[in-house]
């Protein structure tokens, strides 16, 4: 199970989504890339454990509690998800995990 | 009726110094609200009773001025130390901005704000003042905050620019009782004068820092706390400067208060929690109070329980459900020598967390049970006394508790034999009973029967006199703690173009407890789509912000009534749960 390793671009645009799902009243467009997530968007810590999970099922990153610090901003996401997929996997992610 | 979990027995030696409650049955026995009274100071020259100055002032006149009040953890890590002295200069000068501004005795004063260390300035300046305090969730949302503002009467409000701008500053018209407000800086506008409003700092700069206290009386109105009933809007539940005696009381029995503890309770001063126990009992016990500006974060939380030696800590379920998920590792990789008790409240903690918590701190957490309108602890599992994992715990000393139904005739009688479910129903008298619902006088009256206040939760006590928590009586929802109001969503999601009904139930979510979940039908010439749930959902967080608003929409093409008319929320519940629906010969069938 491959695909091509995506790229900075789209996996903001994957982030992006996700939060659109989860604040549909936030206006993304003017969300900076440094913004604190949670004050930006009003979005709660039931809201965010939530996000984390569609991050591990819609893009097959797996995201540790411990990490949940690593995704503060728009742009510490992007870094997060860059940053795994550079990891290569023994075992295939079952959304598929982006492959180096 | 036996738990299939084995109770956590006290044994000797136990970590650190003997609990203040020691023997149960002996504290209870020996136990008077008057004596408990004469813990507290009384203000100077027989003034009475005010919070704040058994909270700061009595503690700098008897010389401990130099003890760390509060010490706040910013959410960029910054630290600040507030020691009683300094705490006593800020509260007095903000009490004199109250003066300058008109606001006096009685007053509502209300604060939309973090954890800043201003809102707990705020707080006790308002007190001191006899101005009554009211503090409003900084998550809420325009709506619930306006009608808040609005029932309440508030006078004044004070808020940070950021806050202001984006909820207050449009609602402004809609509330003429608002005479000021009072904005704190927080870098939102940069060099911008608010129309309308005083700023913080040079309020506060311009005013004297000596203020004396008025004499108060125990029954004077202090803090004005909003809960939420099935129907109506919510209601502020008003309590008097006499509640700091139960405070203070509560705080060293349930929560083992002792000289020299650093206590930390994650609760914000919007919920009653976060006042009663995150800013006046740890004060009257003259400890360092913990306050931490930032939301829960696993690592940041375990982190700080270790680097700031906390001894005490005061929790919530969603926490630490929140930290289990995480599993107990990251617990063990830190050291907590001086921790010696966990609490929790909110809801009924499960019995897997009380014993998670021996496995990843070496200590269980001890659940305890109260509610807005009881204002303090009223049963509780403390530390000398075995742990039943799943049980509430047994009533603080002065507390008569007990399991009730309600009769036909409005009345309530008392259920006697033991394991039987009913009603928690308490024996008013204690001192932090609410003495109000802010103005409305038939509310509150419905509250009590038989002798009793009737509480709502449904309970069963068992033949040793611990409680055990079944369900609410009615249909509020409890989410990570937090009671909602289904007729506040349900208000919300009706103002959609789209929405012709709407129900709001909790549904149950392993961390949360449970989840706001609405059901709308639409109206002709609507069709329910992924876009429109998106654009009904974000109406809602819009209007009530992300505490409130709901996790999920279901569209459904018929809502099931009762014959006169009453959409029926037990109904969806039972649905939703899987669970059998009852007596439906009053469920009008949709044609």
């Amino acid at each position: 199970m491959s695909e091509p390793r995506k790229s900075g671009k789209d996996l903001k645009e994957a982030v992006l989504r996700i939060l659109g799902e989860i604040a549909p009243d936030a206006d993304l467009s003017r969300l900076k890339p440094d913004e604190n997530l949670r004050e930006a968007l009003d979005i709660d810590s039931m809201d965010f454990l939530r996000f984390a999970s569609k991050i591990e099922q819609e893009l097959g990153v797996p995201v540790p509690e411990s990490d949940y610090r690593k995704l503060g901003t728009l742009a510490a996401c992007v870094r997060y998800l860059e940053a795994a997929s550079k990891i290569p996997s023994s075992t295939p992610a079952p959304f598929g995990r982006f492959v180096a | 009726m036996k738990s299939r979990w084995a109770p956590i027995i006290k044994t000797m030696p136990r970590r650190g110094p003997l609990p203040n409650l020691e023997d149960y049955a002996k504290a209870c026995a020996g136990f008077s609200w008057e004596e408990a009274r004469r813990e507290l100071a009384g203000l100077p020259g027989g003034g009475g009773l005010n919070i704040a100055y058994e909270a700061v002032d009595r503690h700098v006149d008897a010389g401990f001025g130099g003890r760390v009040a509060i010490r706040w953890i910013g959410k960029h890590g910054d630290v600040r130390d507030y020691t009683y002295a300094q705490l006593k200069i800020l509260s007095d000068r903000f009490a004199n901005v109250l003066g300058g501004l008109g606001i006096g005795k009685g007053d509502p004063v209300f604060a939309l704000c973090g954890r800043i260390p201003e809102l707990y300035i705020a707080t006790l300046g308002s007190l001191k003042n006899r101005s009554v305090f009211c503090p409003l969730f900084s998550a809420f949302g325009p709506e619930p905050i306006r009608s808040r503002l609005s029932i309440g009467e508030a006078k004044l409000l004070v808020t940070t620019e950021s806050l202001y701008n984006r909820k207050i500053a449009a609602l402004r018209d809609s509330l003429p009782a608002l005479q000021r407000v009072l904005i704190i800086r927080d870098g939102a506008v940069r060099g911008e004068e608010m129309a309308g409003t005083v700023d913080y700092d040079r309020a506060m700069e311009g005013a004297s820092e000596r203020f004396s206290i008025s004499p108060t009386s125990p029954e004077d109105r202090a803090l004005l706390h909003f809960t939420s009933g099935t129907t109506g809007f919510p209601k502020g539940a008003v309590h008097v400067h006499d509640a700091a005696v139960a405070h203070h009381a509560t705080g060293r029995f349930a929560l083992d208060m002792k000289p020299g503890d650093v206590f930390w309770c994650t609760a914000d001063p919007g919920w009653v929690t976060g006042t009663s126990y995150g800013i006046i009992a740890p004060l009257t016990n003259g400890i360092t109070n913990l306050v931490v500006e930032s939301e829960f974060d696993p690592e940041q939380w375990l982190d700080i329980l270790e680097r700031e030696k906390v001894s005490v800590w005061y929790t919530a379920p969603t926490a630490i459900r929140m930290l289990m998920k995480g599993g107990a590792a990251p617990v063990k990789r830190r050291r907590y020598p001086a921790l010696r008790l966990l609490a929790s409240v909110g809801e009924a903690l499960n019995p897997e967390a009380v014993v998670w918590g021996r496995e990843a701190f070496g200590l269980p957490f001890h659940d305890n049970w109260w509610q807005t309108e009881t204002g303090g602890i009223m049963i509780s599992n403390f530390a000398s006394m075995d742990v039943r994992p799943g049980s509430m715990g047994r009533p603080i000393p002065g507390i008569e508790a007990a399991i009730v139904r309600r009769t036909e005739n409005g009345g309530a009688e008392e259920i006697r034999e033991p394991d039987v479910q009913g009603e928690l129903a308490l024996r008013p008298g204690w001192p932090s009973m609410f003495r109000a619902y802010w103005n409305e006088p038939e509310r509150y009256r419905q509250c009590f029967a038989g002798g009793f206040y009737l509480t709502g939760d449904l309970a069963r006590r068992d033949e040793d006199g611990y409680f055990w928590f079944i369900g609410r009586s009615d249909d509020v929802i409890k989410s990570s703690g937090h009671l909602i109001g289904p007729f506040e969503v349900e208000s919300a999601l009706l103002e959609h173009e789209a929405v012709a009904e709407a129900a709001a139930i909790g549904v149950p979510d392993p961390v949360a407890g449970e989840l706001v979940k609405a059901f709308v039908t639409l109206k002709p010439g609507y069709a329910g789509s992924p876009e429109l749930q998106r654009g009904i959902l974000g109406l809602a967080r819009s209007r009530l912000g992300a505490a409130v608003a709901p996790k999920e929409i279901e569209f459904r093409s018929a809502l099931p009534r009762t014959r006169s008319g009453k959409i029926m929320r037990r109904l969806l519940k039972a649905q939703a749960l899987g669970l059998p629906e009852g007596d439906l010969s009053t469920l009008e069938v949709p044609s």
